[in-house]
């Protein structure tokens, strides 16, 4: 069945205002970034001890869902589902905007971002850093491929290789996320090969939620119908991929609880850690994963788009919740450098670091999400990347009713 | 025809002669005396295998409350001696109370100048790099600021720079956005000098770290690390240190 694709028209008020709005983010946060770089990170929260603050938490995020992004495409090209076939181009173009975003906020939180060059002259190929600028430009590379086999039928019969190769990197790529923190030898928090499947699981659910949401706003906004069945399916995935990270997050602390070495850095997440502590139970695994799970493992209660966009919203946000646990409850945590003696220095040695990040770094981070948005409202605005209806009748006819 | 009475002009001559090889003497003298000093490596000789520049630091001889190697430090590397979480400390004294017996110690720790530094291991341009004789350092011109080494560095050897800098030492250069540490003062052992913090350690009377070439059998520091139990810090991390604690 022939799907017809169509620009949003995108000459309303309203686009106007959306993309005014999303404008304004991206130059606040780029106006945080000058004001950072022209400064130094002394304007940051960040310090000695919490190298890496809130962009960090924004950009490790937004780079793990753009490879969750891609999961409509994969499944209508890897695994056949023709049912996800016309989601697969405006699953592209998130996938390519997430990633874009996640990488601007990390290439400006650099000390030095006018060296970013260095970055592509100079390589040391045992760093997972080095490694990723591969990735990065090699995930650009085959989802543009894939978006191209999409969209000119003369090239459409090598879609399902590029889809493949699109598939194999995006798993390469968040492997790779993963082990940036799963190769840290010296901090207790991090150093586990579990990182690297764990981020590809966070990356499924993180990816289809926030692809979730930019769907049914788009369809919403743009008048055009979208069925239940289609809704009702992703939905229900979704839940599955949530419950599947929090196996992950189980497994990992449970791991982690029969190593006696590691019992310190459990208690003060799971216990004493104060924010970290309640960022991790009330913000990744009630309201990030429980209270999501309940509505979309519910039928009658995912059919309620406000309560699937509620689903989707709280996947999101325990998703910046688990990063910043990961990433800033990590750091918090003193280095273990003598065991069995209690430490103090004027380096803050054998003491939780504090941070307090501050604004700037929050608008960074928000300025990289609306850079995403940004990229994706203009290019369905300048490609075919929506048909023109999904609803279910348009989309399977088996499926529908 | 020929005699051989001199001249004025050739006094003159002579004279002159004379003055210039004296002056070019004086000028050229402080030249090879410092060649003489500096001759511990030519700037154009690279850092040599042969050589494993190396630290025994013995906990028995360092006194609490004594800083005299920390504020070495930032007076030779052009930094002060500040104390915020912002602020670099490229060594730092650190107070241990055993959690058993209550037992205390004091130590300085720096970057260990691991054989096996997870910083450059981790470094994606290669900034952080480990010279042949062992110095673990910063390439202040491909460092990109990322701080990975940071998040790496099981000794939290590194510091960032947080903020603009004035006033630097020109042997050290140092610079906004960069990741930096412990040099062991590279610049003067490239002068046959000792670290800053060694000299300091010994003119306060304590002689409680000892500098040298671990690679040699003669030396000093071989000799007492073959003759005393001494300690690596994480030592189960296997990274091979160039800083030993001897008094554990």
């Amino acid at each position: 069945m022939q799907i017809a694709y169509r620009e949003v028209e995108g000459r309303s008020p309203r686009y106007w205002a959306l993309l005014g709005i999303i404008g304004l983010i991206a130059l606040l946060g780029l106006g945080a970034a000058y004001y950072m770089e022209h400064h130094g990170h002394i304007v940051t929260g960040m310090t000695n001890q919490i190298v890496w603050g809130m962009p960090h938490v924004f950009a490790v995020f937004l780079i793990v869902a753009a490879s969750g992004a891609l999961n409509a495409a994969s499944i209508a090209s890897v695994f056949g589902k023709s049912a996800y076939k016309p989601l697969a181009r405006l699953s592209g173009l998130v996938a390519v905007a997430l990633l874009a975003g996640g990488l601007m906020v990390l290439m400006l939180d650099l000390g030095r971002p006018d060296r970013v060059i260095v970055a592509a002259t100079y390589y040391n190929f045992k760093s997972v850093f080095a490694w990723n600028v591969f990735l990065y430009t090699g995930f650009f590379t085959f989802v543009a491929l894939y978006l191209w086999t999409m969209m000119d039928n003369s090239v459409a019969a090598y879609g399902k290789y590029a889809g493949f190769a699109a598939f194999i990197w995006r798993l390469i790529l968040t492997t790779g996320t993963g082990s940036i923190f799963g190769f840290l030898v010296a901090r207790e928090a991090y150093s586990s090969a579990l990182l690297a499947p764990m981020f590809i699981i966070f990356s499924f659910s993180y990816g289809m939620a926030v692809y979730l949401l930019i769907l049914i706003a788009a369809y919403a906004w743009t008048g055009r119908p979208l069925g239940d069945a289609i809704l009702h399916r992703l939905g229900r995935l979704l839940g599955w991929f949530v419950a599947a990270a929090l196996y992950f997050v189980v497994v990992f602390h449970m791991t982690n609880l029969y190593f006696t070495k590691y019992h310190g850095v459990e208690r003060f997440i799971l216990v004493e850690g104060g924010i970290y502590t309640q960022m991790f139970w009330i913000g990744q695994v009630l309201l990030g994963s429980v209270v999501p799970m309940l509505i979309l493992f519910n039928g009658k209660l995912r059919a309620s788009r406000g309560l699937l966009v509620t689903a989707c919203l709280l996947v999101v946000l325990g998703g910046l919740a688990q990063m910043y646990v990961t990433i800033i409850g990590g750091q918090a945590y003193p280095l273990d450098i003598f065991p069995g003696w209690e430490e103090r220095s004027s380096f803050f040695d054998g003491v939780v670091h504090p941070y307090h990040p501050s604004l700037p770094e929050f608008l960074l981070g928000l300025g990289g999400v609306a850079v995403a948005l940004a990229i994706v409202t203009i290019g369905v605005k300048v490609l075919r990347f929506l048909p023109e209806s999904l609803a279910d009748a348009d989309v399977d006819p088996h499926a529908a009713g | 025809m020929t005699d051989n009475k001199t001249t004025p002009v050739d006094e003159g001559r002579r004279r002159f002669l004379t003055a210039s090889a004296a002056m070019a003497g004086v000028a050229v003298a402080p030249g090879v005396v410092l060649y003489e000093i500096a001759h511990g490596k030519p700037a154009d000789e690279p850092a040599s295998h042969a050589v494993r520049w190396g630290m025994l630091i013995d906990t028995n001889q360092c006194q609490e409350g004594c800083d005299e190697c920390v504020k070495a430090c930032g007076e030779e590397n052009g930094f002060g001696h500040g104390t915020r979480e912002t602020d670099s400390q490229w060594i730092r004294k650190v107070e241990l109370r055993d959690m058993r017996t209550g037992r205390t110690k004091s130590l300085p720790v720096m970057c260990q100048h691991c054989a096996e530094p997870p910083c450059v291991d981790v470094c994606p341009t290669g900034a952080s790099f480990k010279r042949p004789d062992g110095i673990v350092l910063v390439d202040r011109h491909i460092c990109i600021g990322c701080r990975y080494c940071m998040m790496a560095c099981p000794y939290k050897a590194r510091s960032f720079v947080h903020e603009r800098i004035t006033d630097q030492n020109p042997d050290v250069p140092r610079g906004i956005g960069c990741v930096e540490s412990c040099t062991m003062c590279v610049h003067r052992v490239d002068r046959d000098q000792q670290p800053a913090c060694v000299e300091a350690c010994a003119r306060a009377g304590h002689g409680a770290i000892l500098f040298g070439n671990l690679n040699d059998p003669n030396s000093e520091i071989a000799k007492r690390i073959a003759q005393y139990s001494t300690m690596e810090l994480r030592a189960d991390l296997k990274l091979n240190l160039g800083v030993r604690y001897q008094g554990f």
